[in-house]
This record gives structure tokens, sequence and C-alpha cells, in this order.
């Protein structure tokens, strides 16, 4: 089977990816989705906030799944349900596997990796104690308390202070359980300030900061843990010990891009985000191979997931359409030189960890490009910078900026001619 | 003099809003009212709610009485007063009604009292 653009995965990114395809022009779209509906996570994220940027008022997240999911039917996307992909090689042909219809293969003229995040689980937090049952990842815990309908348990401390763990301790003190703490080994939350003030604050929660688990009790079921401050370098304090009794531990200890389809397909991943390294068109080092949401960065807002998606729908598009005009003038050898030529690379500097995307073609970009990254660390009233070689061509004064929010400078297609052979477009963070 | 220091929620900025006021009669003196710290009118509005009718938008699940013990999501189709959100959550604990559903249906007209529909948020066949 052919297909022009192939979408690994129908959360949100590749709903919107899938919509924007087709506006483009490319009607042959085909989503592929491993579980049994589209919406990815959105579907167990029944709280609302979802939708402020894109639809100007507050969804919940089936609501503003079944948004896309509705426009996505409307213009004739198709969609495999129940379908595992099992992998990508890297003259883009994807094996599938499905309860249905076996394994089978597609050849993509384009692909655009959707994948989403996985949370970080038990295994990689190195937490000594027992395995006994009762710690669950939040994520878990979310799709168990509000699509299963089961409360996992009654007493319960929460390890870290993401977004999902700051939004069960409200699910589950709403729907009857006891949330004794959340600990955040960092001196900062990593969850949005709203999730802090009406998941924690509302329900008289407590968040102790610079706090870690470091002992699990219990053999068959969580008894109690052991909570221990940290010092600057992550190392319990002695003496600063306090057991806490509960029979559950939910883990919120961050997210991680999957990518385990795309490095097998040669997909060159950043080290920083874990996910693929992108051009201005969201494409990785493998021509026609774009990457958007959380696979490609963890974001933490979905109408900036959409947003990114749509786009690498549209490059996708571009790609194809592309393709098809060399094609017609037999003109294939030349494709790729052409392609690269005139790429700035995008370097990060003091406070910013990594930008998306990290390198730029002015050719090839809209008169408008968002580049989004994050801090290191919470400063106080930075400006953000934005350099082409030496010469500071933006800058902008922030109250705040910390690691949990993410961050974004627009570049205009307009400036672009002021970089010279050989400089970097660098983002940066000053006064800090 | 009343001081209340409060992280404004009406954009991912989180503004650190300080809301200083009297009361008058164990009522908020409007006239008293000084706002720093917003970058908004927003911050402002946040801030005043906050300390004369704070409320939220509960969200929660229904039993699906023909799915196994599965469960529908749902929502106060706008927000109640935040005083009342443990109630309400209780009180969902205690509905049940039968699949198929679909985003807008009314689960309750009047949710505790509060004039509030609580209406279900996901279609489910």
């Amino acid at each position: 089977m052919k297909k022009k653009i192939v979408i690994i995965g129908g959360g949100p990114a590749g709903l919107a990816a899938s919509i924007a395809a087709k506006d483009a022009g490319i009607d042959d779209v085909l989503i592929i989705e491993r579980g049994e509906h589209l919406g990815g996570i959105l579907l167990q994220c029944i709280h609302n906030g979802f939708g402020l940027h894109t639809f100007k008022e507050e969804l919940t997240g089936p609501e503003y799944a079944a948004r896309y999911i509705e426009i996505a039917r409307e213009k004739n996307v198709e969609a495999y349900l129940n379908t595992m992909v099992i992998d990508i090689s890297r003259d883009k042909v994807v094996t599938c596997m499905s309860a249905d219809k076996g394994i089978f293969t597609i050849e993509a003229e384009s692909i655009i990796l959707t994948m989403g995040c996985r949370e970080r689980p038990r295994g990689a937090l190195n937490t000594p104690g027992y395995r006994p049952a009762g710690i669950y990842s939040a994520g878990t815990a979310q799709k168990f308390v509000n699509i299963e309908g089961k409360l996992p348990g009654k007493e319960v401390v929460i390890l870290g202070s993401g977004d999902i763990g700051l939004i069960m301790a409200r699910r589950m003190t709403l729907e009857g359980a006891k949330v004794k703490a959340v600990a955040e080994i960092m001196p900062y939350s990593g969850g949005l300030k709203r999730n802090i003030v009406q998941c924690l604050d509302d329900f008289g929660i407590p968040l102790k900061l610079s706090t870690t688990v470091i002992d699990i009790s219990g053999k068959d079921r969580v008894e109690s843990v052991t909570l221990a401050q940290v010092d600057e370098k992550s190392r319990p304090i002695p003496g600063t010990e306090e057991i806490v009794p509960c029979d559950t531990l939910l883990l919120s200890c961050g997210l991680l891009p999957e990518n385990e389809l795309s490095t097998q397909m040669g997909v060159e991943l950043s080290p920083v985000t874990g996910g693929p390294k992108v051009n201005e068109s969201l494409e990785t080092n493998i021509p026609g191979v774009f990457a958007a949401g959380n696979v490609l960065h963890v974001h933490d807002l979905v109408d900036y997931v959409s947003a990114e998606a749509s786009q690498a729908g549209k490059y996708a598009a571009l790609y194809v359409k592309a393709l098809e005009a060399e094609k017609d003038d037999n003109l294939t050898e030349n494709s790729e030189s052409s392609v690269n030529a005139k790429s700035y690379a995008v370097t990060t500097g003091i406070g910013v960890r990594y930008t998306v995307p990290v390198s730029i073609n002015p050719d090839r970009m809209d008169d408008l490009l968002t580049v989004r990254f994050r801090v290191a660390n919470v400063y106080k009233n930075p400006e953000i910078c934005v350099y082409f070689g030496d010469e500071c061509i933006m800058r902008r004064k922030k109250l705040i900026c910390s690691p949990g929010e993410m961050e974004q400078v627009i570049l205009k297609k307009a400036d672009m001619n002021k970089l010279k052979s050989g400089d970097a477009v660098k983002i940066c963070l000053e006064n800090v | 003099m009343e001081s209340r220091t409060l992280t404004c929620i009406g954009c991912p900025m989180g503004c650190q809003v300080t809301i200083n006021y009297d009361y008058i009669n164990d009522t908020v003196d409007m006239d008293s009212i000084t706002v720093t710290g917003n970058t908004c009118p927003r911050g402002r509005e946040y801030a005043i709610s906050e300390i004369t009718n704070p409320t939220r938008t509960v969200t929660g699940t229904i039993t699906l009485s023909n799915r196994d013990g599965r469960v529908a999501p749902v929502k106060t189709k706008s927000p109640i007063p935040k005083s009342k959100v443990s109630m309400v959550a209780e009180a969902l604990m205690t509905i049940s009604m039968e699949a198929p559903v679909k985003i807008g249906d009314v689960v309750i007209n009047d949710i505790c009292d509060t004039g509030v529909e609580v209406v279900v948020t996901n279609n489910i066949e």
C-alpha cells in the first residue's frame, strides 16, 4: 500500500497535523493510532483549562480532542485504529500490526512523527525499598480514575510536582482520597502555576520542595514512605526524615518523548529534549520525516502542540508537493543539496536549555517563525535575547521565567537578511 | 487592612498579584481595594473575585450503569462557588447514566442548589 503522508499517532499532534496537511492540498493522509480512539492522552485529562489559546474558551481534554476529531472527520482524514507501528525504515516503509489486518506495510512519501511521550517510571528513579502494590505513575492513576472508574488508593503521597501529579492530587482528593503531600526534589515545581494554585493550595495539600522519597515500606502493599529534605546536590539531609503512612505513591517525575521508532529509523535526537533535532520546517535529519508535539519536546499546553503540529502537517504537504513537482520536471538529482545550502544554526546561551528548531533556512521559513525553548532555572526579571552573530536583534523583558513554562520568541523572515555567513541565531537570557 | 498575595491564573504568565482591602460589616469594602503586581486587567479581576466570590469549574466523572463500572467525564457548565466544590464532587459520585452519552448531554439541571448544570464532556458509544 502507498500513502502520501502517514502520521504516527492520533493524539492532539497527529490530529492537528492531519488537518493541516489536508488544508495544504494533500488528500492522501493516514493516521495510525494504536489505541481504540483518536484523541490520545487528552481523553483521560478530564480537567478543564485546555484550548484557551486555540478556541478562546476553557475546555476539558476530551472536549478539546473532540473538536479536532470532528474537523478531521469533516475533512475525511483516514485513520487506522487499534494499529501498532512496529517499525519504520529509513526509506519510509511503515510496518504495522493490528488484530484484524495482521502485519502489513505502507510506503509513505512523507511521515509525521506524533507519538507523544511517556512518564518516567519508578525503575528510572532509583528509589530504594520493596516492590509492593500501590506505586503508580500519575498518568496510570489518572486512567484508572477517569476512564475505568477505580480509585487506586485512599491515602496518597505524590512524588514529583509535574502537572499530571498536581492534577491527580486534586482529582484523588475530590474522589475521597487523602493526599498527604506532594514531594518535589527540586527547589521549585515543574508544574504550571495555575495547577499549584487550584490543585494544591485550594485543598490545603502541602507542596514540599527540595524533598524526595528515600524509602518505601510495605511488602504486599505500600504502608508508608519516608520523605527527606535534600541539599543543593539533591542528596538527602540526615535528620530531616519523615515517615508518612500511606497506601499509594504516585510518581510524577517527568515525561520522556517516545522515540523508539524514530531512533530505529535513524532520526537524530537531541540529548537535552530526547526528541528529534528539527529544522525550521520541523523536519528531522531524514528529509520528508517531520516531528511535532510531545515526541519532539514535552509541552505544557496542548494549544502549542496543536499549533506546532499544524506547521509540521503543512510542511509535510509542501514536501510531498515538491517531490511531485520534481518528478514532473525530472530533476530529482539536485533535490537535497539545494535545500540545506543556507541554513543557520540556532544555539543556546546562558539560561536556555534547548531550542526547537535547531536550525533555520530563511528561504523555507514563513513570514513569522516561532522558536520554542525552555529555561534552565527560575529567573526573576530576565531579558530574553536573540543574537544574530554578535548583534542583539531582539530583547524582551519578562517578570519571571521558569523551567515549567515553555517560552518562545518569534523571528521575522524580514530580519533574516541581517544574518551573515557563518552566523548563528543565539537565544539566551540576560540580566540573570 | 487585609492583604493577600495570589497567583493569577488568567493565563500562563501566573502573575503574583497582591490585593489589599478592608472589611465593612464582614463584607469587602470595594472602595478600599488596591491591586498590585498584575500585568493586565484580568489580574485585577481575578484578585477581586478571589476575595469576594471565588469560583471553580468542577470536573469529575459519573458512572455508566451499562458499561461495567466505566465512567464518563462531566463538568459544571459554568464555575460554581468555591465553597461548594467538595459538595458537588460528592454528589457526582452518586450519579449514574446509561451509555451512549455525548458531549453536552445534561446530567443534572441544578447541582447542589448552585443553579448550574452538569454536562457530559466526552462522546462514549
